[in-house]
């Protein structure tokens, strides 16, 4: 996919998302939280992605329901789990969009350019590309436990976690597999026999991504402002639940 | 039988990966469905155990739409035999493994012991039964993921390019294993890119190209048309190329298999040792 988003260099975009995840971090106000998490949008409008960007938030519903019902079981105020689910998502939709708008190849030149050890940059990118061959590689094994008569949504809450064991070895097995064949070809192609590598593409910082990197520091520095100076409202919803802990 | 009827099917809208597929697999049928990568073949047969629902159409099995049952359901009637063994082999023991699908489909204790020994000892596994199934060869691999289909005794059975890493002889043993089960009234179906292997077996051959049916008939007739094979990208088996370029012996136009063009020579070199005709170069 081709946008402005996606013309911008890895490196700023992860100043970006470094902006957006230490914003969220600082704030335990819902409304300061809200507008961080909203503020990530003419960002995700500009990069074409919306549709990528909700399913990648349906993603982590569940997680952000677990998180909200624990601090709730746990005492903490409605308002202030809620506010702690939605800093989650905040989190994981700043990082979400980094990956969704930077190719692998491209991290992996940024890593390189900022003189990563190669080992490690080359390491996380591979990471990173293999995921959606493993998704295709999970769906297969699915099928395959499916076709043998495995009813993965049948029975009680364990014997649904159960039904998961046939389907994870195969693919941990099929990880390990791939990770030695993988090895193999890289060592068969003289990897790491050079310390000096040399690179065909090497990435240029343009007056966008110093834009992006100027409007993050702006960005962060109205937001510890903020914080220290500026008297939040605090959302209340007066309903009372008891702690069961 | 498998019936498929008018059936579309795309993974994203716009780009459908089987067009107006209309087919029909009768009972005991032995079937290669083959075709160009990315033809549909794969996709084809994953809607015979329900896996895959039609975006348009109908695939029966044995009269049932199989958007009324569940795959489970479907598949104690159509087992699939994945191209991978590893996507499915995961127990500790090659026993355990057989074990897993009867258990799904509520076989009693003393049901599954049986057909696991049973189908043990048909496939020659039975001295692997308490080793891992991880420390097995491919092609043992590959029996094992067959064992743990045939040990439900499925009334059809679909096969995803079973002869990928195996050697002449594994081979060979499929081949008599799927001459054994179609005698007994099994229908089969195999994907496969592999004519040479179809030619020896001789099934009825589907070809696939571009998600659409091009040619169905038998394998002798299928696999000596080259206009219909270049459009499903495969090649003529190596006997039936032979055959076209040995015009002088004016051979039928129907053999692809060693067997069939042995006896086709045999009978051409008694004939002209009857005419008295030279037999060898002087």
């Amino acid at each position: 996919m081709d946008s402005p988003i996606h013309r911008l260099d890895p490196r700023s975009k992860f100043i970006l998302t470094i902006g957006f995840f230490v914003s969220a971090l600082m704030f335990t106000n819902i409304i300061a939280l809200l507008v961080i998490f909203f503020a990530q949008v003419p960002g995700i409008v500009l990069a074409k992605s919306p549709r990528r960007w909700l399913r990648s938030l349906r993603g982590g519903l569940f997680l952000f329901i677990f998180i909200f019902v624990m601090n709730v079981i746990f005492g903490t105020p409605i308002v202030t789990a809620l506010a702690f689910a939605i800093r989650f998502l905040a989190i994981m939709s700043a990082f979400s969009f980094f990956f969704m708008t930077t190719s692998a190849d491209d991290l992996g030149l940024a890593l390189e350019q900022i003189h990563v050890p190669y080992s490690i940059s080359f390491t996380f990118t591979t990471a990173v590309r293999l995921v959606p061959t493993m998704a295709v590689d999970a769906q297969t094994v699915v099928d395959a436990q499916r076709s043998r008569g495995l009813e993965l949504d049948k029975g009680n809450f364990m014997k649904r976690i159960r039904n998961y064991i046939p389907i994870l070895i195969p693919l941990i097995i099929s990880a390990i597999r791939r990770s030695v064949e993988l090895a193999e070809a890289l060592e068969s192609r003289a990897f790491g026999a050079s310390e000096k590598r040399t690179a065909i593409v090497t990435l240029k910082m343009r007056i966008a991504d110093y834009l992006v990197i100027v409007a993050t520091i702006i960005g962060l520095g109205l937001a510890v402002y903020v914080y220290l100076r500026v008297p939040l409202p605090n959302l209340v919803i007066p309903i009372q639940i008891p702690r069961l802990f | 039988m498998i019936s498929t009827e008018n059936v579309s099917f795309h993974y994203t809208a716009g780009s459908n990966v089987l067009q107006n597929v209309n087919l029909q697999i009768k009972d005991g049928e032995f079937v290669a469905i083959m075709g160009e990568n990315g033809a549909g073949k794969t996709t084809l047969v994953k809607m015979f155990n329900g896996l895959l629902k039609p975006t348009v159409g109908s695939v029966l099995v044995d009269g049932v739409n199989t958007r009324e049952k569940s795959v489970a359901q479907l598949s104690r009637d159509v087992g699939l035999i994945f191209q991978n063994p590893d996507h499915q082999l995961f127990a500790e023991t090659v026993r355990e493994e057989v074990a897993f699908s009867l258990r799904n489909f509520g076989f009693k204790e003393d049901i599954i012991q049986g057909r696991i020994t049973n189908v043990l000892t048909t496939l020659d596994l039975d001295r692997y039964e308490k080793s891992s199934p991880f420390v097995l060869s491919g092609g043992e691999r590959k029996r094992v993921a067959l064992a743990a289909v045939l040990a439900w005794d499925p009334k059809h059975v679909v096969m995803d390019e079973p002869t990928i890493g195996q050697d002449y002889l594994q081979k060979d043993h499929l081949r008599n294993f799927i001459v054994q089960i179609t005698s007994q009234g099994k229908t089969v179906v195999i994907v496969t890119h592999d004519v040479e292997f179809v030619a020896e077996c001789k099934p009825r051959v589907v070809l696939l190209s571009h998600g659409k049916i091009i040619a169905d008939g038998p394998a002798a007739e299928i696999l000596t048309n080259p206009q219909t094979l270049q459009q499903a990208s495969l090649v003529m088996p190596q006997i039936a190329s032979l055959m076209k370029n040995l015009k002088d012996f004016n051979p039928p136009p129907n053999i692809i298999d060693a067997f069939s063009a042995k006896a086709f020579f045999s009978g051409k070199l008694k004939g002209r040792v009857a005419a008295g005709a030279p037999t060898q170069r002087r």
